[in-house]
């Protein structure tokens, strides 16, 4: 699913990542953690090829992502669902359109029917909100949109870049259990957090690795979280 | 055939279009009333550049066809022996090969002729003033040097004009100012094209977060670009159309083409040329088209 063998970043001079060894095999879930300015976002970037490693081999989906064409990207992207701490929409949008833009993206937009959009909605528990605007959700809701967004294509690979960082204990939590049950579903997940709460209470639900990123390099963590 | 292929592509993109796509980049009135205004005003003047190209093209062809044909003999004589050398004159062009028709100007076409410098009701009769004979010549047209040498020794008072030196320099400021309009119509489509690049680059780059997100989920560059494309060239479309109606519009209203100033007042366009502006909204919409297009590519390529 995702392959690193010394992979490294460099930005400006200043080593970020540096000797990154990691397979992530499918259906697997790893929390990743981490002070902050640690690089657990410019881990994630990489990831998705939003950055491109300065250093070493990143595998993703089978693909090594050094000579990548655009188009190329785009595809894999497709692939991976991403969801950011500051999850972005298009304001002018309401949340169905939102929502639905990654198959709009992809010519699929007709594969997914009202049904199943419906269930996948009511997932998230946002069924009341399909005509509301972006800027009209509370951060829970917003957050949750960003996870059906993300998985509304049925990605292989989840990315979750402090999901929790802006919410409520309780709403933590619910983002936590939808993860969990994509996990349960056959997803790969990988969440980034610096929440260690998050992660006690999660690996008592799933089977969680986590991976700890010090001196610019990753870690697997021991049980002492 | 590839690049054909694509281009006809691009084009049945471009109409089809695509709702939600074009929906992604937020209505900005902003940019939107900017680049329909430039696009009209652009248009408004393309059309007096061509009016200008094909006015002055047309003055260049007449001059150097129909006076290409045509001569003038000049007959200064004291009052007694004008009549005899008008006579000697005729007699020569009658007898010279090469020759379609000679007239002799008469005192009311000559009376109009210096009417603009001298006023109306001139006593052309009391003044010294030359007899024009006008010539018109066959395509081959007579042999000039012996024209010229037989009427020195049959009317001395006589002096032939071929034109040829006041025309050449009227031809080549014609052509060259049909040469200036189609280099305006250029210049026109290049300062369309720079301006709808700017105003696309704008519309790109505050629309930064809307591209991230498509990044995000999977969009190709050319989905990202094509909601940009269309709406820039939907509004240069519709800005030269109206820029273009009101240039004819102007162009109708100009003053009728008359005698006295033929021509500035013969600017305006003649016959199946009044179809020729109708191309004026099709071109700067193919020109917004590749101009955003450009743009678009060219910024997206620069965003991770």
């Amino acid at each position: 699913m995702l392959h690193l063998q010394e992979a490294g970043f460099s930005y400006g001079g200043r080593e970020i990542l540096s000797g990154v060894n990691l397979d992530v095999a499918p259906g697997s879930f790893y929390f990743l953690t981490g002070p902050s300015g640690a690089g657990k976002t410019t881990f994630l970037r990489l990831c998705y090829q939003a950055l491109m490693p300065t250093k070493g081999v990143v595998r993703i989906l089978d693909r090594d992502v050094r000579g990548l064409h655009r188009e190329d990207i785009a595809q894999i992207r497709r692939r991976i669902g991403v969801v950011h701490q500051d999850c972005q929409f298009v304001d002018h949008m309401n949340m169905e359109d939102n929502i639905r833009m990654p198959l709009q993206v992809s010519g699929r937009n007709t594969e997914l029917d009202d049904r199943s959009f419906q269930d996948l909605i009511s997932w998230v528990g946002l069924s009341a909100h399909m005509s509301a605007l972006p800027p009209e959700l509370s951060s829970g809701e917003r957050q949750r949109a960003a996870l059906a967004r993300a998985v509304v294509m049925s990605p292989d690979l989840i990315l979750a870049d402090e999901p929790t960082g802006n919410l409520d204990w309780e709403m933590a939590q619910k983002i936590l259990t939808l993860l969990i049950e994509l996990n349960k579903m056959g997803k790969t997940v990988i969440v980034a957090t610096h929440d260690l709460q998050l992660i006690r209470t999660a690996k008592s639900k799933v089977a969680a690795r986590v991976l700890r990123l010090a001196n610019n390099n990753i870690q697997l963590a021991g049980a002492d979280l | 055939m590839n690049r054909f292929s694509a281009l006809i592509n691009n084009i049945r993109d471009l109409l089809q279009g695509d709702l939600t796509a074009d929906s992604v980049v937020p209505p900005s009135g902003y940019t939107a009333n900017l680049t329909t205004f430039t696009a009209g005003a652009m248009a408004f003047l393309a059309v007096f550049a061509l009016a200008l190209s094909l006015a002055t093209g047309r003055l260049a062809d007449r001059w150097s066809d129909e006076l290409a044909r045509t001569t003038t003999i000049r007959i200064s004589a004291p009052e007694g022996q004008m009549q005899a050398q008008l006579d000697a004159v005729i007699n020569v062009l009658n007898t010279t090969s090469g020759i379609e028709s000679s007239s002799v100007m008469s005192d009311d076409a000559q009376r109009r002729l210096l009417e603009p410098w001298f006023g109306p009701d001139l006593p052309l009769e009391t003044l010294p003033i030359p007899r024009l004979v006008e010539v018109i010549e066959k395509d081959d047209g007579p042999d000039m040097e012996g024209l010229r040498l037989r009427l020195s020794a049959e009317a001395p008072g006589a002096v032939l004009d071929d034109h040829t030196r006041w025309r050449r320099p009227l031809v080549n400021a014609a052509q060259r100012l049909r040469s200036l309009g189609t280099f305006s119509i250029l210049l026109i489509m290049g300062a369309t094209a720079a301006m709808i690049t700017l105003a696309a680059q704008s519309a790109l780059a505050a629309n930064g977060q809307v591209i991230s997100v498509l990044r995000l989920v999977g969009a190709r560059d050319v989905y990202i670009a094509r909601a940009f494309v269309r709406r820039f060239t939907v509004r240069a479309l519709l800005g030269a159309a109206i820029g273009t109606g009101l240039g004819m519009t102007a162009m109708v209203f100009l003053p009728s083409a008359a005698e006295e100033g033929a021509f500035l007042t013969g600017l305006g366009f003649q016959g199946w040329h009044w179809l020729i502006p109708a191309l004026i909204p099709p071109l700067a919409a193919i020109v917004a088209f590749w101009a955003t297009r450009g743009a678009a590519l060219r910024a997206l390529a620069r965003i991770s």
